[in-house]
């Protein structure tokens, strides 16, 4: 054993006091900053719409501090109760649900507007980690069909709302969640062969307004106006960057109004229009960064319920990247997905915070495991 | 736990892990490969399509080029005016505001029907015109309720102001309103924001002269079209400055002798071609076309039995009458059938031979024994009846021909009309019939079928003047734009070649015996002057009551639209010419009578101007 410097000590001392691991905060730091200088930019300028995506992101500060000191064992107790609690939200929305933009996904409880699909975005990582983390390697036909039911409910009544691009962001994870809990590859195998096969009975189940998106994304153009003008404008913002950009402040998609949901889910395309093809290409090395340091907390954590949560949680990120970034270069349809961190919007920052404050706790709790 | 499982377990966790990372590598090139494309690629595409999302590019108004005399007289000029304009996306209520604003200013159908036109095409950010030239006390009414329709607005303009009314409508021709299909036709955008176009006369066949060329203001906007910064301006270019051949005051002069006629008077400068006179009566107010004009007055217009908007100079057809006769006395010298001594018996009729038909000179009695020049100085009908018979229609015909009779004078000026130069072909053409030898009698005389305009009879006055040479009339001098003067083109004729030039000196003595001859039929137009005047007299039949009568009715007892023409060519000095002049008068009586007359006014107003001629020798004794 070596002795650390002094230094060393007192620093590796303060983060482990916060309970944090100092890359990941300090990667999520930066991207929180370039996320509030481009959201000013998206809405003009405006002061008031910076300093309000400031205090969410304090906000979520102060939650991924509490959930990174809380030790694993709460979560992994809360998990199940805490997923059919929600469960039953979702329930709720269907019947006393408030309806936005023809779509049920809001319920008000006691005066606080709630999004349960929200929330089961955190709750089904922690149920599935929690069901599937005693389950015998490798793991068999049992526990991978109690995993897909944990999945399909809330999946289901989501899709029901109905939000077609929730009820993906939620299934998503669940499955990255089975196949690297050890499911084997021959299930696996047969699940895949199964989900293509029923791609055109989803097809045939989908709302109209949901195959117009997909159509148009073969063909933006046909409707420039209408249909296609979301991705035809967020196009034109990215490609009028070019190499290095247009500055910051200085790009005019988004300042005149061309770009609709500049600052939300298309903040992307203000983004790439202003720093370029060199600053798209940093902010997804960024992400990628995120992800891979989620995935090595993941392969050092201590027990396997931390090892799958924070993986799936890292895996989760990117598909919210992958999935944004997609829609906003027209290579995937419209759905309303935030970029991470960087999208104006509540409800967002704050599930977001409190994953990585689930792993930051893992990261920080795993010398108490057994195996230390 | 096993330590074994477990650490295959982690194992497999490890590869999954690993294979996830690839994965998401995966994707992320991707990701990388689509904003590649469109970043680099096709960014500068893109970047073109975000610059015409972001700006707006507004036509200026340039001025349309102004039109002078050949002395620097204002013709056609821009003056300010007011015009109301409405902003649609401004205005709440359209049909609302209009029936209100309609309560202060006059509209016309004609006026909503053009601003409902015009709105279609334009953005509902862009102002458009309602009412073009608001009268003063219209203006006045509508400032004190100013504030009560937002999005109706007045703006100061230029609209065309022709100072000397009618007078040079005929030449000078007006502006009006563009036209949907004169937009349509644009394709370089030189309309762009124009709201008027050259119509008729010089404003039309100059158009693309002094049409400006507009400006641009390039202006950055949002996407809800609101007009932010202006980025860029380009600043128009005017018209071209048009100075015209036109010599104002021999036109008011012509215009004030043939005052209440229905007439038209022509003056060419035989040297190059100039139009120094273009005078057509009755002439109308060119400013009532230039911001619509209304149903009623058109009408007024149209109903006129002096048929005010026909432009007699270029597009009025007439038998030329004895204006012919030198012509046609030319070609019995040319072709060898007479010599200008030999003599013809006019006895006061013509009959073809096995033939009973009489057909009449206009002098019931006779001329007697007629020699070239007495046939053109009294204008013996009988011995060009006798030519035109040994001559045959086809010889007739190619002569007519040589001197544009049947063809454009190329006058730089719209809807010319050619006439009819009648020969056989012709009459199976338009007729289907063949032709009959009395026929050629009458063409012999300048009647019959053949038409000429006023511009062919000057055209040929020159022809004959200049011995053969003459140029394609000429409307513009010069045109100028800020520093920048060019010459129009001076264009000659093709010569016209004579057997013998000695036959030129024989017409011209003959056309000088005609004013100044004894016998002649114009010696009223010669008395007086320092100069020597060719011409030739003309009475062209409107309906061929003398061929049939014994007794030649007097003029009053006809009927005004049955009443002959007079017609009168001239060019003077005799000797060395500088003008030469057409007249017409409808339905007045005789060639020297009316026509005449006009002639001598024109030849007296522009030959008798001394200032700063030295080659006129009355000039040079006036001075001492």
């Amino acid at each position: 054993m070596r002795l650390a410097g002094s230094d060393t000590m007192r620093r590796e001392g303060f983060w482990q006091r916060l309970c944090l691991e100092p890359w990941l905060f300090g990667l999520l730091l930066l991207l929180s900053l370039v996320g509030v200088a481009t959201v000013y930019s998206a809405t003009g300028g405006d002061g008031a719409a910076a300093w309000a995506q400031t205090k969410r992101l304090l906000l979520g500060l102060v939650a991924l501090l509490l959930v990174a000191r809380c030790p694993p064992q709460w979560f992994h107790g809360l998990a199940l109760p805490g997923y059919g609690l929600c469960l039953l939200l979702l329930v709720g929305v269907h019947f006393f649900g408030t309806e936005v933009n023809g779509s049920q996904r809001w319920l008000v409880l006691g005066g606080v507007r709630l999004q349960p699909s929200e929330l089961m975005k955190i709750l089904l990582p922690l149920a599935l980690a929690a069901v599937l983390a005693p389950a015998r390697w490798p793991v068999g036909w049992l526990p991978t069909l109690l995993g897909l039911v944990l999945i399909a409910l809330p999946v289901g009544l989501i899709v029901l709302q109905p939000d077609l691009g929730t009820a993906l962001l939620v299934a998503a994870p669940g499955g990255f969640m089975l196949f690297l809990a050890g499911v084997r590859w021959r299930i696996i195998g047969l699940i895949l062969a199964a989900a293509l096969a029923s791609l055109p009975l989803l097809w045939m189940t989908m709302h109209d307004y949901q195959r117009r998106r997909v159509l148009t994304l073969l063909d933006p153009e046909a409707d420039p106006q209408g249909a296609g003008y979301h991705i035809l404008q967020s196009k034109i913002a990215l490609g009028s960057g070019g190499w290095s950009g247009k500055g910051w402040l200085e790009g005019s998609q988004a300042r005149l109004d061309f770009l609709p949901e500049a600052h939300t889910d298309f903040i992307f395309a203000v983004f790439g229009e202003e720093h370029g093809f060199l600053g798209t290409m940093l902010l997804l090395a960024l992400y990628i960064a995120i992800c891979a340091r989620g995935l090595m907390i993941a392969a050092t954590a201590s027990d396997r319920f931390g090892r799958l949560l924070v993986s799936t949680l890292s895996v989760t990120v990117f598909v919210y990247v992958f999935i944004n970034m997609g829609m906003v270069s027209g290579i995937l349809p419209v759905v309303g997905v935030p970029l991470p961190l960087m999208s104006y919007g509540g409800s967002s920052i704050l599930s977001l915070a409190v994953a990585f404050g689930l792993m930051m706790s893992i990261y920080a709790h795993r010398q108490n495991s057994s195996l230390q | 736990m096993q330590l074994s499982e477990g650490r295959e377990q982690l194992g497999d966790f490890r590869l999954r892990l690993g294979l996830t990372l690839a994965g998401i590598l995966l994707l992320s090139a991707l990701i990388s490969g689509r904003l590649w494309l469109l970043q680099t690629r096709d960014h500068s595409q893109l970047a073109r399509r975000a610059d015409s999302n972001r700006t707006t590019d507004l036509p200026v108004q340039g001025v349309r080029g102004l039109i002078y005399d050949r002395k620097g007289t204002v013709l056609a000029d821009n003056v300010p005016s007011w015009q109301l304009e409405v902003v649609p996306e401004r205005v709440e209520d359209m049909q609302a505001t209009l029936d209100e604003l309609a309560e202060f200013v006059n509209l016309a159908p004609h006026e909503l029907q053009r601003f409902h036109d015009r709105r279609q095409g334009a953005r509902e950010f862009q102002p458009v015109p309602l009412k073009l030239n608001l009268s003063p006390e219209e203006l006045a009414r509508l400032e004190v309720n100013r504030e009560r329709w937002p999005g109706v607005r007045v703006q100061a303009t230029l609209t065309r102001r022709y100072p000397r009314d009618s007078a040079t409508a005929h030449l000078v021709g007006y502006v009006g309103g563009i036209t949907a299909r004169d937009l349509a036709a644009d394709e370089a955008g030189v309309y762009r924001g124009a709201s008027h176009i050259g119509k008729t006369g010089v404003e039309r066949a100059y158009e693309e002269a002094l049409r400006p060329i507009p400006g641009t203001r390039r202006l950055e906007s949002d996407a809800q079209g609101r007009r932010l910064r202006e980025l860029d301006y380009q600043a128009p270019i005017p018209g071209w400055d048009l100075r015209l051949t036109l010599d104002s005051d021999l036109q008011r002069a012509t215009e004030g002798e043939l005052e209440g006629r229905r007439a038209a008077a022509i003056a060419l400068d035989l040297r190059n071609g100039d139009v120094l006179a273009l005078v057509s009566m009755p002439s109308f107010d060119p400013h009532l076309f230039v911001n619509g004009i209304s149903h009623a007055d058109y009408q007024r217009l149209l109903d006129d039995p002096g048929n005010p908007l026909f432009n007699r100079a270029l597009q009025g057809r007439y038998p030329p009458g004895s204006t012919i006769k030198p012509v046609f006395a030319l070609a019995g010298l040319e072709y060898g059938l007479r010599h200008p001594r030999d003599h013809t018996y006019c006895q006061g009729w013509f009959t073809l031979p096995d033939k009973q038909r009489r057909y009449r000179d206009w002098k019931r009695s006779g001329h007697g024994r007629v020699n070239l020049r007495d046939s053109v100085a009294q204008s013996c009908d009988v011995y060009y009846y006798q030519l035109a018979h040994e001559m045959g229609i086809d010889r007739l015909a190619e002569f007519a021909g040589r001197f544009g009779i049947g063809s454009a004078t190329g006058i730089p000026l719209p809807a010319e009309d050619v006439g009819i130069l009648p020969s056989r072909d012709w009459k199976m053409g338009a007729l289907g019939e063949s032709w009959y030898p009395g026929e050629t009698l009458n063409v012999g005389i300048g009647q019959g079928y053949m038409l000429m305009t006023p511009m062919q009879m000057a055209l040929m006055t020159v022809r004959i003047a200049t011995r053969g040479e003459g140029f394609e009339p000429r409307v513009v001098q010069t045109r100028s734009r800020r520093a920048l003067v060019r010459e129009e083109p001076v264009v000659p004729l093709p010569r016209l070649e004579l057997r013998d030039r000695r036959h030129w000196e024989e017409i011209h003595d003959s056309m000088v015996a005609v004013v100044h001859g004894w016998g002649g039929t114009a010696r009223a137009v010669g008395e007086g002057l320092p100069f020597r005047v060719a011409g030739k007299t003309g009475t062209a039949q409107v309906a061929g009551l003398s061929q049939e009568d014994d007794e030649a009715p007097q003029l009053d007892d006809v009927p005004y639209k049955l009443r002959d023409h007079s017609l009168f060519i001239a060019f003077a000095p005799a000797e060395a010419p500088e003008i030469a002049v057409s007249v017409i008068v409808e339905h007045s009586g005789g060639g020297s009578a009316v026509a005449a007359p006009v002639a001598k006014v024109m030849l007296e107003n522009y030959l008798m101007r001394c200032d700063g001629v030295v080659w006129r020798p009355w000039c040079l004794e006036a001075d001492i």
